[in-house]
């Protein structure tokens, strides 16, 4: 099975390859459109803002490339963001998969940095993954809970930790330095 | 349920050894990083906090390789500190695996760094790391790894790191460094209340009850200790057991 990181500038693709090397998977990182073509799984990992990383997914011509994939595609916490219509960070427009709005988290602390629990887990993503286990967030801005929602979380108020639909699945939390419950997530994925 | 507060063990690294002093000083060889870093996670630890506390550029060299080598080997997230100056230095940590860089002397001299790093990877990814120490009636910003007063007021410089972007402030008092008997609360206090991103409190955890003080409500998200880590004084499970047990929320 062939797995690529999809690589754009914005660093962090190594840590999701070394948590997908425990796994077994030795995952090719890049942002050649032949290679992403000819993935099996794809990931689209987070870490960057989302004015940066949109500009440099066009600039490369993969927004295209993106929207057209047929094979299961997980978006990492800001790669699960790119996913959606509209970013309020950096009034940005997104890839436009799914039909809402990313918005900056309004309550409590904000970044969201730390452990929470995930609840109403929904999808083959969270398979043997019980309810109420942590998972590791960083950001700012969040989903709210919408009709695709597969996961959420509380920090004063819930929003959508994953999202799926199609073969587009998306995850605001870092499932890979998540633990082993991470792990098991990607276990899921890549089993897809 | 809230957010979890953190436990965060931090290596100081020199030369390729997690070293410990007081007072920022008189260091002492504490071991590997990556065996600590292995030893921690298992032990439950939220988060880790890795500074390169080497002095000379080829020693520099080193570092990168061995974040590489710790984020292959451990499941949770670390922050990287120590000499990063620019984007590209930064670039390089969080490419070798790092979550979160941490700035310090470099965003005191140019505070537009914390600025770029947070337009470029997001405030979320930038930790403004503030050394604080008691002068003259007030908490003073100190720089060069303790050594250099700088006149900053703590309260201020936190609120301007906050405004230029920074996403989370690591707060140590360098009074109470390596001291063991507790977190400089007061200082937590305020700059909790100035700040809206996480303030993670450094510097005097001695036993497990410094942490719960400084864990309380209006205090700290998350609190950093090394030594008595390092040297087996608390156990991070038995304190997240502890805490857990009088009600403050942490990961189990």
């Amino acid at each position: 099975m062939k797995v690529v990181v999809i690589e754009y500038n914005a660093g962090n693709t190594c840590s999701v390859a070394f948590a997908l090397n425990r796994l077994g998977i030795d995952p090719v990182i890049s942002s050649d459109v032949d290679e992403i073509l000819s993935a099996d799984k794809l990931i689209l990992p987070g870490v960057g803002s989302a004015g940066s990383a949109m500009q440099y997914l066009k600039d490369k011509s993969l927004d295209k490339v993106i929207r057209d994939i047929k094979n299961p595609l997980l978006g990492i916490c800001l790669g699960m963001q790119l996913l959606c219509n509209y970013s309020e960070e950096d009034d940005t427009a997104c890839l436009g998969l799914f039909d809402t709005k990313v918005k900056k988290m309004q309550k409590g602390r904000v970044p969201h940095i730390g452990w929470n629990q995930v609840y109403d887990l929904k999808g083959p993503l969270f398979d043997k993954i019980s309810e109420g286990r942590y998972m590791y967030f960083v950001h700012s801005y969040s989903v709210q809970v919408n009709s695709f929602a597969a996961a959420v979380s509380d920090h004063i108020e819930t929003f959508s930790a994953a999202i799926q639909k199609n073969n587009f699945y998306g995850v605001q939390f870092h499932p890979e330095k998540s633990g082993d419950d991470g792990l098991a997530l990607l276990n899921n994925f890549i089993s897809l | 349920m809230p957010l979890t507060k953190r436990i965060i063990p931090c290596l100081d690294i020199k030369n390729g050894k997690v070293v410990k002093g007081t007072a920022f000083v008189n260091l002492k060889d504490m071991g590997d990083p990556v065996e600590l870093a292995c030893r921690y996670t298992q032990e439950g630890a939220d988060e880790l906090v890795l500074l390169d506390i080497t002095a000379t550029l080829e020693d520099r060299k080193a570092f990168l390789p061995l974040i590489r080598n710790v984020a292959k080997n451990v499941t949770i997230p670390f922050t990287v500190g120590g000499g990063i100056n620019c984007i590209e230095d930064a670039y390089l940590l969080l490419c070798a695996g790092a979550d979160k860089i941490s700035v310090n002397s470099a965003a005191v001299n140019d505070p537009g760094l914390i600025t770029e790093l947070a337009k470029r990877f997001g405030s979320q990814c930038v930790v403004l790391a503030i050394d604080a120490k008691w002068k003259d009636d007030s908490y003073q910003v100190y720089i060069n790894g303790g050594k250099k007063a700088t006149s900053i007021n703590v309260l201020e410089w936190a609120g301007q790191g906050e405004d230029k972007g920074a996403g989370e402030m690591l707060l140590t008092s360098i009074d109470q460094d390596g001291a063991r008997n507790g977190f400089a609360l007061s200082l937590i206090k305020e700059v909790s209340k100035k700040v809206n991103v996480p303030v993670i409190a450094s510097g005097g955890a001695g036993k497990a009850e410094h942490f719960a003080e400084v864990l309380a409500d209006g205090y700290a998200d998350a609190a950093l200790a090394a030594g008595i880590f390092h040297v087996g004084l608390v156990d991070i499970k038995e304190l997240k057991n502890y805490l857990n047990n009088i009600n403050i929320h942490v990961r189990i």
